[in-house]
């Protein structure tokens, strides 16, 4: 059972649950003083790499085929640029 | 990603694909990705209301929560590289330990919404929360049926082989369980973490 954990994902899994702390410390505002803005624009992207990995890594699409990664990374993309656009339009 | 109908692939052979799951998964995310645009423009008009909400959310159970689906979500990819070298009990031990982890979500939503009714919170109390509890009641939803689907394979996997026809029910359920907590990482800091502060 353990040996499965050596297996690449476990670092994949480790990186998700950083990203996952320092978005939360991103939250508080950390690094980024009174510019709470550009915080919000990380903790989003931050978001959406965590997605894409959980796509390619979690979900196998890194060797599926070209069309059906397509559409995952289009919809990541697409979804996660309008969050960012309107979170702007909204400040 | 294989065919529900077939086997396990070859040991480094690239996935063909899982076309029934991944329908849904697609046709599912993209309603979700409405609903997640549908928030933030609402929330570009109420700016105040909507930060001022979202403050009265506790963050550490939302980190907790994601925290818990990722982790969960290992487990399950454990069990599909174990059910591909046909490792039956290895399989059953890591589903047994994606359901038990993920288990963590459920109490810890329950416990949030406790919360929130015991403050007099629902979704009639504003267009902030009207989101919270259609989109976390949506996932909600998805969070359990997930739950009944890892049951129902650890149950399959005591008496058939899992390299065989059940393999690709192992790997279909698999990938529902990402898609739970997929959309759970864009959730958290849409709710919680957009204007926290």
């Amino acid at each position: 059972m353990n040996s499965l954990l050596r297996h690449k994902v476990t670092p994949v899994w480790l990186m998700l649950i950083l990203a996952t702390v320092i978005s939360w410390e991103f939250g508080h505002g950390l690094g980024f003083g009174s510019h709470y803005g550009y915080a919000t624009v990380a903790i989003v992207l931050i978001a959406f790499i965590k997605v894409r990995f959980v796509f390619l890594d979690f979900m196998e699409l890194r060797t599926a085929p070209l069309p059906l990664r397509i559409v995952f990374e289009a919809w990541a993309v697409i979804v996660g640029s309008a969050i960012l656009a309107l979170y702007w339009s909204g400040t | 990603m294989t065919d529900g109908s077939q086997g396990a692939p070859a040991q480094g052979a690239p996935s063909v694909s899982a076309p029934g799951i991944l329908t849904f998964i697609i046709a599912d995310v993209t309603i979700f990705g409405v609903l997640f645009v549908a928030f933030m423009v609402e929330r570009s008009h109420q700016v105040p209301l909507f930060n001022q909400s979202s403050s009265s959310l506790d963050v550490r159970l939302g980190l907790l929560n994601t925290l818990v689906l990722m982790t969960s979500g290992l487990f399950v990819v454990l069990a599909v590289l174990a059910a591909g070298q046909g490792r039956a009990s290895v399989t059953r031990q890591w589903l047994l330990a994606s359901f038990v982890v993920g288990a963590g979500f459920g109490i810890n939503k329950l416990i949030e919404y406790g919360d929130k009714f015991a403050h007099g919170i629902n979704l009639l109390t504003n267009d902030f929360f009207m989101f919270y509890f259609v989109l976390t009641g949506v996932h909600f939803v998805h969070f359990l049926a997930g739950m009944v689907v890892l049951a129902l394979l650890w149950f399959r996997t005591r008496g058939e082989a899992v390299d065989g026809p059940l393999f690709g029910w192992i790997e279909s359920g698999a990938l529902y369980w990402h898609m739970v907590d997929l959309l759970w990482i864009v959730i958290f800091p849409m709710l919680y973490l957009l204007g926290s502060r």
